[in-house]
């Protein structure tokens, strides 16, 4: 994909070099034209920015330099002349050249890019108007961020203290000779000394062979550059640093941050009236709060005037977060970087899991509050003669809002209760229960939600606003008890992973590999019989990945990769479902001896271009191995189409990437569990379906213009691209005639698009999934069913299973693949 | 279920060919314009749920185009992210004064880009 990006690149610089050229020629003609100066500044500034996202560093740096100066003469500081009209148009040729070489042609001259440079630099340095001296020394610039780089965590935060006492930043580049550099570095030192603290010593880039070395001395000091200057000479150069950061916001080099366990974040956001006005959704940052781990929220609504004064657009609302996390400081702080100048924020470490007394109890109230600043502690002492609680004294005694005592209250509630959770986790304090009494709890819940459509219905059609108060009520109710329920069914894949290690082990010794297994993500919850059931499909992947992947030590030894391979096993989130990835360094798959082997099963056609994608399906067809040995292990041809069918039983889908001398991924999605979903409910004639929701895209009209234009091809133009479709009423034999305007329900299976058309869309449902009994399982097409708000029965359609039908059937999985 | 709209308004073809095709594989609707003016004439005929500006275009700049997309009811408070080079803080700060929700500092990766668009778009 990459590219194709590079090629609309090139061709867009083109494009860009021949406008440039024209302007330029303007430009001579009307030195003062600030409409062509802008036009040369944003060519450049566009090959600069478009450059260095495809790839073309080169042209990027090159381009930088020439922005910079025309930035001059953009705002100013630098007229332009004859000469600089002249060098721009040898920079645009050297640009053209670059392209050229990019594109596979002669390689272009170096020296000419240096050459164009060092020329516009010294036109600069001796051009500008207004004072001329050059800021910026040898034109190389030092921001706080470059010196970040190369500095420890103790020298940022000295450095920091500084900026933030207002001293200058100064950088003095001193030369050294190589053998009595230690001597010299101290007379240097000693001198800098006298003026101020010296943060850093930096080596610069030692050049093979010389006998000097270079070093760059950064140092703070109150004196002002020019007296520094007359101490250290011109070559002295002060940073333009101002304080981006506050105290304690320094990042320190990413190397260097801590690892750290989970721990409880103290998060007072409050943003300024006017945060809406610039599009920002308060709620999506507490949104993405709780994505970071588990947190409680408290809205401080105090600052809501009456509804008269209320001005809509405002946000009045303070929050007060309690967040416990395995993130650092950093990543809850980079939550709010686009806030950062429109809120105030605070944010602090109550407590790192180290500290923290699991038998003792939180800290109490009053602390809390003294701690968080709201309360000061003689007025705590004084409170706390009293008798009452200590919470109602404060707020009887005006001191505290009922708000702020709220806040502490469950902070002090959300910090025992991780204290629990540890101890739980320590102890493993459990009851065990057979699991058929939680599957008939399931059962039961199901029942109930089935009974609660039905009264959210009968309330809706009566119009009884009492009775639709006690629906929702039982409706949100019922939801809560539906995933209290399913999660109590939830493991943690970890156990299945951990079993793993020993397959991976036993079998890498028995075929003379050597192997590593690197497990992630292994506290993913998933239902129990679902995690029953992936082992064996997972079992087969890793037996593959181990016999097919993973070369033999001395094979990768001679591909120049490490001799142990390695398989990467994780376990994700993702929606509503679950990610689990096996990838391995391998060899990869090998592309033409599954064509081959495909073609001589006559699974692919013999001539023809297929994507990557159609050849790698073709390993999950039934009896297809390419192995040309049979090891005890694979190679016999069964496994991948079992392990397919196997996943799609689980309502999953399998995925599967790999590249040649690299290594394969595959991916495999799983519903979380699959007793209840989420589904689209809909309708042809009076019979209704239900398709699952984490299958569904999008949803597009389909009319009766649109099948005739289509010359009887089941094919639906959906912005540009085809997308092929199964008339829903023909497959089941619905009758009657369909209505003028039809729906397609767009379905993404294995990365595959393809549409269903039904009468119409009724919406989101939760279904309740029921068996169809051993009667009906031989029904191709339907996964199952489920009880309808009214008591009437809804099918369940088995997308997998429709889609393969209809390629079968048609034949039309090429062009789906062309659309996907 | 209703795909969300994204305008992006770069004078750069092949960024907004990369923005474009991020944001379409990830399930958006993709609305493009090659300059401010362009851009503005298209929102007012068309209501998007974000806005994606370079800041360096033609006719009109990120930062014009920002703050007449903030007097355009429809786009009033709708996320908007602005792509700089620039990394400075000053640009920044202009365009947040102009009404911009947050920025991207080019160069960047489709991920990156994804993310972005995830944390301002809910």
């Amino acid at each position: 994909m990459k590219d194709n990006y590079r090629e609309a690149f090139k061709e867009e610089a083109g494009e860009l070099l021949a406008q440039l050229e024209v302007s330029l020629l303007e430009l001579e003609e009307a030195p003062e034209d600030m409409d062509v100066i802008g036009s040369v500044f944003r060519a450049m500034h566009t090959l600069k920015g478009s450059g260095a996202m495809f790839g073309f560093d080169d042209i990027a740096a090159f381009t930088h330099e020439i922005e910079t100066v025309f930035d001059m003469v953009r705002n100013g500081t630098f007229a332009v002349s004859k000469e600089l009209v002249n060098l721009m148009l040898s920079a645009k040729d050297q640009i053209r050249l670059m392209l050229l070489a990019a594109d596979g042609g002669d390689a272009f001259d170096d020296t000419t890019s240096r050459d164009i440079t060092a020329a516009l630099q010294r036109m600069v340095r001796g051009g500008e108007r207004g004072v001329g001296v050059d800021p910026g020394g040898e034109g190389q610039s030092d921001t706080l961020d470059d010196l970040r780089e190369v500095m420890t965590t103790h020298e940022i935060s000295r450095l920091t203290t500084h900026i933030l006492k207002s001293d200058g930043i100064f950088v003095l580049n001193v030369t050294c000779t190589l053998a009595s550099s230690e001597t010299e570095l101290a007379a240097i030192s000693a001198r800098i000394k006298k003026h101020g603290e010296i943060l850093a010593k930096v080596p610069l880039a030692y050049e093979a062979g010389s006998d000097s070395i270079g070093f760059r001395m950064v140092f703070a000091s109150s004196n002002d550059v020019a007296a520094l200057q007359n101490e250290f000479g011109p070559s002295l150069r002060e940073t333009r640093l101002k304080p981006a950061c506050q105290a304690g916001e320094v990042r320190a080099p990413q190397a260097v941050e801590p690892k750290v366990d989970r721990v409880t974040y103290r998060i007072r956001f409050s943003p300024r009236e006017e945060l809406l006005m610039n599009g920002t959704n308060p709620v999506s940052l507490l949104a993405e709060l709780r994505d970071l781990g588990p947190c409680c929220i408290v809205a401080q609504t105090r600052k809501i005037p009456f509804l008269i004064r209320m001005n809509a657009e405002s946000c009045y609302v303070h929050w007060d977060v309690i967040l416990t996390s395995a993130c650092g400081i950093d990543t809850v702080r980079d939550v709010f970087i686009f806030v950062e100048d429109e809120c105030s924020l605070s944010i602090e470490t109550i407590d790192d899991s180290g500290r923290l007394d699991v038998d003792g109890d939180y800290k109490r109230l009053g602390e809390i509050l003294v701690e968080r600043g709201d309360l000061v502690m003689d007025d705590l002492e004084r409170v706390l003669a009293g008798r009452k609680r200590i919470g109602e004294i404060l707020v009887d005694s005006g001191l505290v809002t009922p708000d702020r005592v709220s806040a502490a209250l469950v902070e002090q509630q959300h910090v025992k209760e991780i204290a629990r959770e540890r101890q739980v986790q320590e102890s493993s304090s459990s009851i065990r229960v057979p699991a058929e009494r939680l599957d008939l709890l399931v059962n039961l819940v199901g029942e109930l939600v089935t009974v609660q459509a039905r009264l959210s219905q009968t309330a809706a059609k009566n119009r009884d606003s009492e009775l639709v108060a006690v629906a929702e009520e039982v409706e949100r109710l019922t939801c809560e008890l539906r995933d209290n329920a399913l999660s109590i069914r939830m493991l943690p894949i970890g156990t299945t992973f951990s079993k793993f290690r020993r397959l991976v082990r036993d079998l890498s010794a028995e075929l003379g590999k050597e192997i590593e297994m690197i497990t992630s993500g292994e506290e993913t919850e998933l239902d129990k019989t679902v995690i029953e059931r992936l082992n064996d499909p997972l079992v087969h992947l890793i037996r593959n990945s181990i016999d097919h992947g993973i070369e033999s030590p001395e094979a990768r030894g001679a591909a120049g990769k490490q001799r142990k391979g390695s398989i990467h096993l994780a376990a994700v989130h993702s929606g509503d479902s679950v990610l689990i990835t096996i990838r391995d360094d391998g060899a990869g798959l090998d592309r033409e001896a599954i064509r081959a082997k495909a073609v001589e099963k006559g699974l692919l056609p013999a001539s023809g271009e297929f994507s990557d994608r159609e050849i790698f399906e073709q390993i999950f067809a039934p009896g297809f191995s390419t192995a040309s040995k049979i090891t005890s292990v694979s190679g016999r041809g069964v496994g991948m189409d079992v392990v397919k069918k196997a996943i799609e039983a689980l309502r999953g889908s399998i995925d599967l990437s790999s590249e040649s001398g690299r290594g394969t991924t595959i991916t495999v999605r799983i519903p979380l569990t699959l007793a209840i979903i989420e589904s689209l409910l809909v309708e042809i004639g009076n019979d209704r379906f239900v398709l699952p929701l984490s299958l569904v895209d999008e949803c597009v009209e389909l009319t009766r213009e649109d099948i005739s234009r289509s010359h009887g091809r089941n094919l639906a133009n959906v912005r540009g691209r085809l997308i092929p479709y199964v008339p829903l009423r023909e497959r089941f034999g619905v009758h009657g005639a369909s209505p003028e305007i039809e729906q397609i329900v767009i379905t993404r299976v294995d990365s595959l698009r393809v549409g269903f058309v039904v009468d119409n869309v009724i919406g989101e449902h939760q279904t309740v999934i029921k068996s169809l009994g051993r009667m009906y399982k031989e029904v191709v097409g339907v996964s199952g069913a489920t009880i309808l708000g009214d008591g009437s029965v809804a099918l369940i359609l088995d997308i997998p299973q429709l889609l393969h039908c209809a390629e079968l059937e048609e034949g039309f999985a090429q062009t789906g693949h062309a659309a996907a | 279920m209703m795909a969300k709209v994204i305008m992006t308004a770069d004078d750069s073809a092949s960024i907004r060919q990369m923005v474009g095709f991020t944001l379409k594989e990830s399930g958006y609707e993709v609305l493009e314009a090659v300059d401010g003016r362009d851009a503005v004439e298209k929102l007012q005929a068309r209501a998007v749920d974000m806005l994606i500006t370079d800041l360096n275009m033609p006719n009109l700049d990120g930062i014009g185009l920002i703050k007449e997309a903030r007097a355009i009811p429809s786009c009033k408070f709708i996320p908007i992210i602005m792509l700089t080079t620039e990394s400075q803080e000053s640009k920044k700060q202009e365009g947040k004064a102009a009404g911009a929700t947050g920025w991207i500092v080019k160069p960047f990766k489709p991920e990156q880009l994804l993310a972005v668009v995830r944390k301002v778009l809910g």
